[in-house]
């Protein structure tokens, strides 16, 4: 922590005392550039690296906010002071427009139509007369920061830092907060992050406007700086070199935006110079070591500049400052044995084929249920069935005695229903516990202002302190500061149950929670297991390891074909002659 | 004793961090049909994967005594191994003609220009694939599928032959006629290696046994054996532990 | 006041009838070129699933290349080819002797990666101050350009065959990047125009056909015909397709997806610079004009929804009329119509696709 926090003072000691130094002032301009560009990078980070988003038109959404700045500062002497808020308003409005339309389909479909509509608005820009088409909007005013004109380099330096500086922290504070939380989930697929209630469509909408909302900073700041405004900042390659700037420096990472911006700026800036002398001739050559840079990163450092050394930065473990916290509200419990989940005359076909057929079965308050049968059988689709993964073709599912088959995940999730994964779905760059606490997202209101903020810290404490309950309660207390990539696969398998758990379900949907664990992590597992159930807590699980099975549930399911085989108590399955002959073969 | 067409020693395999199989040892004569068997989770697909090259793997194997652990997959197909995974691999938009053709891709590449009558071979084998030549893959049943997908890896004219759980998804009737098909291979001469949760099915057919349990060989024997050995039951239900715990 | 609006409205009703049939021509004649790159676009995405931004490069190379030996003079392409090729020999060099194999078959393999490429260059050395037939100096273009697509899929490409398709988007952008300024080095910054191909003309009725025209309908027929004969009926071309269906099973079957990869960039340079010639005679091309020819030929590839040819082709046809008329009515804003299109057929589109699950 102390490190990585005197670091930080360092930088911006160094920024302020900066612009006082006998430095020439070419670094002070190229400073003054790299500060903008940060800016914009951020955003990147925000939208590619944690949400898994790209997008093509940031460099659109800098022109928006420096053509309303210039615009209407020219036009109608509106102060900048007034002018930033507007352009955001407009630039948010528009984001929100094109987000709205284009996250809906699968990844690719929105940075193409970033491309389309960053190149419509460089069009735009440049033929509109009011806006000086091509050659653009001249003599903006510097701004006026409480009697300082900020008509300098220097003295703009400090207001575009702190700007900058202020950004950066807000976004680390969002980063590590209960959205950000769910941004971060939203990257590896939509399941999870559904089954943890999160709403995906709405995040991720969250994420492409704050980055435009960012970029829009950038470009007021932008306007004020170089005094005039035209088309050619604000095009496609503009935008692919801020994308450039956040691979480069690590995509992954706020801090890293910083480094991309400055490391390309500067690159840039020798370039242009040395490689026409190299060459011959005069232009952009630039661009070709930009583009096979580009290449050589993606395809060997993926992660970037800033990956570097963060793994040669200490690692700073949290401080755990949520033990006086109070405990979170907690769902009434089902009185013992009545019905928790009805599935009735569930049927699921796919064309032609009938994965699930008819079936029926009920599962109690504090009973334990499994669901077996050979590969192929159904179990998995039953299972999907039940947490609105798959809607049912026919048939009806109900909780506590609701209805849920036609609600979607987060729905289902939020009445009360929890699940794990068959293959391990987690997010491997933040620890167990804040995975963990992943599970409480319906538990928490803290959105994105408070976690910028920092307003929400009370009931951050609280979704935290809940995630080390329900670690304590699996046995993986000691290691909730892991990150979760580098756990075994049975330690993550017990951490999706922690996770699962920290909703505070009534029914626990279990897939194939031993695949992978070895003996005594079975065993702990089962006690886990038991200890829930005589708290009261519904379990459904799929497994296949008969040992664990047989001697931890009350009653099984048994589906062959699609269809229930049999229903009963383990002695009642294990002796069955139907059941034999499912799973070992048919007699002939 | 007849040559080795596959001998496997100290084999590890898994996905990612999970070791699935921990150091396996297995050979298989050449023509005969050997079987894996085993409960779910057990390693058998992932024992298919690592011997095909579509997964990294550990440990020592030999195909007809060359060692072929560095090869990459398309090598290993060249040398004339075929699988059908698990999830078949169809090319689901691709008419049922054209699925049979494509798997005779190899011999193409090698030069043979007798797919018509590979063609002609296959469709005698399934006569219902001769049926449905222009119907679309992913629109065939679940036995038709298998059966295409064995025809398929069929018109390479592989030396082994690897199948995985042939009997997936299938009524007991179809799995039937697909073992009754798997035996009658044998007179092409392939070696077939097969994996098979289907205990029953897969011993009737097979010469030689193993049980695989959770990534290591918990038995061995001759097929018929295997078929009446009590411990078979109890490994597939887990009464075995169950009565050592009581 | 009024009857003078009146008439100057019925005017232009008049004036529009044949005017439009000419804006019609002219832009089918464009939608031939976009349906020619739409489809090298779609065909790219569909085996290796990049989305190759960068198509609209091949035609400036195409186009470049050729006018360069129009002036006698060797283009700068053909030194562009060999450094590509002598990096990937390289690279092979390096990647085999990591593996183990002999140095011999290595050195074998580089060997064959250099010798087109060389034969090209002694040709391009020998050809050009020769001023040529232009037919010949088609070909000699096309021999030079196309070569570039597998070298470039292996470079940039090849080594991320199972990156998410977002991944490969961006490795485009960088190859974008490479390759305009690596025109913008061996081409100069000025402008050039190509001579026609057939300077016949025709008139249909009210309508003027150039022969340019005809023969670049002729040529994107063909094509397209060509291509649906070869992805349709010869095996090789069911494998490559195969590809995409489904790699494992490809895969399985001996079909090796760095040979479909090589295969559909090298098919898809070649339709980039062929467009790049038969564009030649109606516009000045720029070292960086390719960009904006290729992305409109992708807006075209995106009403298939990258993955249909015919509704490609329409989506060109559509694309052509527009910018047609745009330029007509509001020369200006032309761009600006034909690139905000594409949003209300993204959405069109993603109301079909449904809801898209990307796991990584």
């Amino acid at each position: 922590m102390n490190l990585r926090r005197n670091t930080l003072i360092a930088f911006v000691v160094l920024l302020a005392l900066l612009p006082q130094l006998p430095v020439p002032e070419f670094w002070i301009t190229q400073g003054n550039y790299i500060g903008l560009y940060t800016l914009v990078a951020i955003g990147l980070v925000l939208l590619t690296g944690v949400a898994g988003l790209t997008s093509f038109g940031q460099a659109a959404f800098v022109g928006l906010g420096a053509y309303t700045a210039a615009y209407l500062t020219l036009s109608h002497g509106v102060s900048p002071w007034l002018t930033v808020w507007i352009g955001l308003a407009f630039t948010g409005s528009v984001a929100l427009v094109l987000g709205w339309i284009t996250l809906r389909m699968s990844g690719h479909y929105l940075p193409l139509a970033t491309i389309a509509w960053g190149l419509s608005l460089y069009y735009l820009l440049g033929n509109i007369q009011a806006l000086g088409k091509y050659d653009g909007l001249l003599g903006i005013p510097a701004l006026n920061f409480f009697g300082l004109t900020l008509n300098t380099g220097r003295s703009f330096f400090y207001l575009l830092w702190a700007v900058v500086v202020l950004a950066a922290i807000a976004i680390i504070h969002l980063l590590d907060s209960r959205t950000g939380r769910a941004l971060r989930a939203v990257k590896g697929g939509t399941t999870m992050a559904e089954a943890m209630g999160v709403n995906t469509f709405q995040i991720k909408v969250t994420a492409f406007v704050l980055a435009a909302l960012l970029a829009s900073v950038s470009g007021w700041l932008f306007a004020h700086f170089q005094r005039t405004v035209n088309p050619s900042p604000f095009g496609l390659n503009i935008s692919i070199e801020y994308l450039f700037m956040a691979v480069i420096g690590g995509v992954g990472h706020v801090w890293g935006a910083l480094v991309g911006a400055g490391v390309v700026q500067i690159l840039k800036d020798q370039l242009q110079v040395l490689l026409p002398k190299l060459l011959g001739g005069s232009g952009n050559y630039e661009v070709i070591v930009f583009g096979v840079l580009l290449i050589v990163v993606l395809q060997y450092a993926r992660d970037g500049i800033w990956a570097f050394v963060e793994a040669r930065l200490p690692r700073v473990q949290r401080k755990n400052d949520w033990a006086a916290a109070p405990a979170l509200p907690e769902r009434p419990r089902p009185s013992h044995g009545s019905v928790v989940l009805d599935v009735n005359q569930v049927r699921k076909e796919f064309g032609g084929l009938v994965a699930v057929n008819d079936v029926s079965f009920q599962v109690r308050a504090g009973e334990i249920m499994g669901l077996i049968g050979p590969n192929g059988a159904g179990k998995s689709t039953t299972f999907n069935l039940v947490t609105g993964v798959l809607p049912a073709t026919r048939g009806a599912v109900r909780l506590l005695g609701e209805r849920i088959d036609s609600l979607a995940s987060r729905e289902i999730a939020r009445r009360g229903v929890s699940r794990t994964f068959q293959h391990v779905k987690m997010i491997a760059g933040m620890t167990v516990l804040e995975n963990v606490a992943l599970g409480a997202h319906l538990r928490g209101t803290s959105g994105v202002a408070a976690a910028m903020l920092r307003t929400d810290r009370a009931q951050e404490r609280q979704l935290l302190k809940e995630a080390e309950k329900q670690l304590r309660r699996i046995g993986m207390a000691e290691q909730m500061h892991e990150l979760a990539g580098n756990l075994a696969l049975g330690p993550q398998r017990l951490m999706e149950i922690a996770r699962a758990l920290c909703a505070d379900p009534t029914l626990l949907l279990l897939d194939e929670p031993a695949a992978g664990l070895r003996l005594k992590e079975k065993q702990g597992l089962a006690d886990v297991l038991r200890q829930l159930r005589g708290e009261g807590l519904s379990i459904l699980l799929v497994e296949h390891d008969m040992d664990l099975v047989m001697g931890l549930v009350d009653r099984i399911v048994v589906m062959e074909f699609g269809t229930k085989l049999i229903e009963g108590t383990p002695e009642q399955v294990q002796a069955s002659p139907v059941v034999r002959a499912a799973y070992l073969g048919t007699e002939h | 004793m007849t040559d080795l067409i596959l001998d496997v020693t100290d084999l590890h395999a898994g996905y990612g961090r999970a070791e699935v199989l921990h150091g396996l040892n297995l050979k298989a004569e050449a023509g005969s049909v050997v079987t894996v068997i085993g409960p779910n989770g057990a390693g058998k697909s992932t024992l298919l994967n690592a011997l095909m090259g579509v997964l990294p793997a550990k440990g020592r194997i030999a195909y007809r005594g060359q060692p072929i652990m560095l090869h990459t997959l398309e090598e290993r197909v060249m040398a004339g191994i075929a699988l059908v995974p698990e999830t078949r691999a169809l090319f689901g938009t691709m008419p049922v003609e054209d699925n049979l053709l494509l798997g005779g891709y190899r011999q193409v590449l090698l030069g043979r220009k007798d797919s018509a009558a590979a063609l002609a071979g296959v469709y005698d084998i399934f006569p219902r694939l001769k049926e449905r030549r222009t119907q679309l893959a992913g629109t065939l049943s679940g036995g038709e599928r298998q059966m295409l997908a064995v025809g398929r890896a069929l018109m390479s004219k592989p030396a082994l032959l690897m199948l995985d759980e042939p009997s997936l998804g299938l009524a007991p009737l179809v799995v039937k006629e697909i073992f009754r098909i798997i035996d009658s291979l044998r007179a092409t001469g392939v070696t077939i290696l097969l994996v098979e949760q289907n205990a029953r099915a897969a011993l009737e057919v097979a010469d030689y046994g193993y049980v695989l349990e959770m990534g290591e060989i918990a038995l061995e024997g001759p097929a018929h054996e295997l078929a009446t050995d009590a411990r078979v039951i109890d490994t597939y239900l887990g009464a075995a532990r169950q009565k050592k715990a009581t | 006041m009024f009857r003078a609006g009146l008439r100057t409205t019925f005017g232009l009703i008049v004036m529009d009838l044949s005017i439009a049939s000419i804006l019609m021509l002219d832009g089918a004649t464009n939608g031939a070129i976009y349906a020619l790159l739409g489809l090298a676009t779609v065909l790219v995405f569909a085996i290796t699933r990049v989305i190759f931004l960068p198509q609209g490069e091949f035609v400036a190379y195409g186009a470049l290349t050729l006018a360069l030996l129009q002036l006698g003079k060797v283009p700068g392409t053909v030194y562009l080819l060999l450094a590509l090729a002598l990096l990937a020999a390289v690279l092979e060099v390096m990647a085999a002797a990591k593996r183990g194999v002999p140095a011999q078959v290595a050195l074998l393999r580089a060997g064959r990666l250099l010798a087109w490429p060389v034969a090209v260059w002694a040709v391009a050395h020998w050809a050009a101050p020769l001023k040529l037939p232009l037919f010949l100096q088609c070909l000699l273009t096309l021999a030079i350009v196309t070569p570039l697509g597998p070298l470039v899929y292996r470079l940039a490409y090849e080594k991320l065959a199972d990156a998410t398709v977002l991944v490969l988007l961006i490795v485009s952008v960088g190859v974008h990047f490479a390759l305009t300024g690596l025109g913008l080095l061996f081409f100069g910054a000025e402008g050039f125009c190509n001579p026609s191909f057939w300077d016949a003309r025709f008139s249909a009725g009210a309508l003027m056909l150039s022969g340019q025209a005809v023969i670049i309908f002729m040529v994107s027929i063909a094509l397209m015909l060509g291509l649906y004969l070869f992805f349709e009926r010869t095996l090789r071309g069911k494998a490559l397709r195969a590809t995409a269906v489904n790699r494992l099973g490809a895969r399985l079957m001996g079909i090796s997806t760095s040979g479909a990869g090589r295969l559909s960039f090298g098919l898809a340079a070649f339709m980039g610079a062929l467009s790049g010639l038969l564009i030649g005679p109606t516009t000045t091309l720029f070292y960086d004009s390719g960009f904006l020819i290729g992305l409109k030929g992708f807006v075209a590839a995106i009403f298939g929804g990258l993955a249909s040819y015919p509704a490609a082709a329409l989506g060109a046809l559509f694309v052509g009329l527009l910018e047609s008329f745009s330029s007509f009515y509001a020369s200006a804003f032309k761009e600006v119509i034909v690139f905000t299109l594409i949003l209300p057929v993204l959405l069109w589109r993603s109301f079909q696709h449904g809801h898209h699950d990307e796991e990584e």
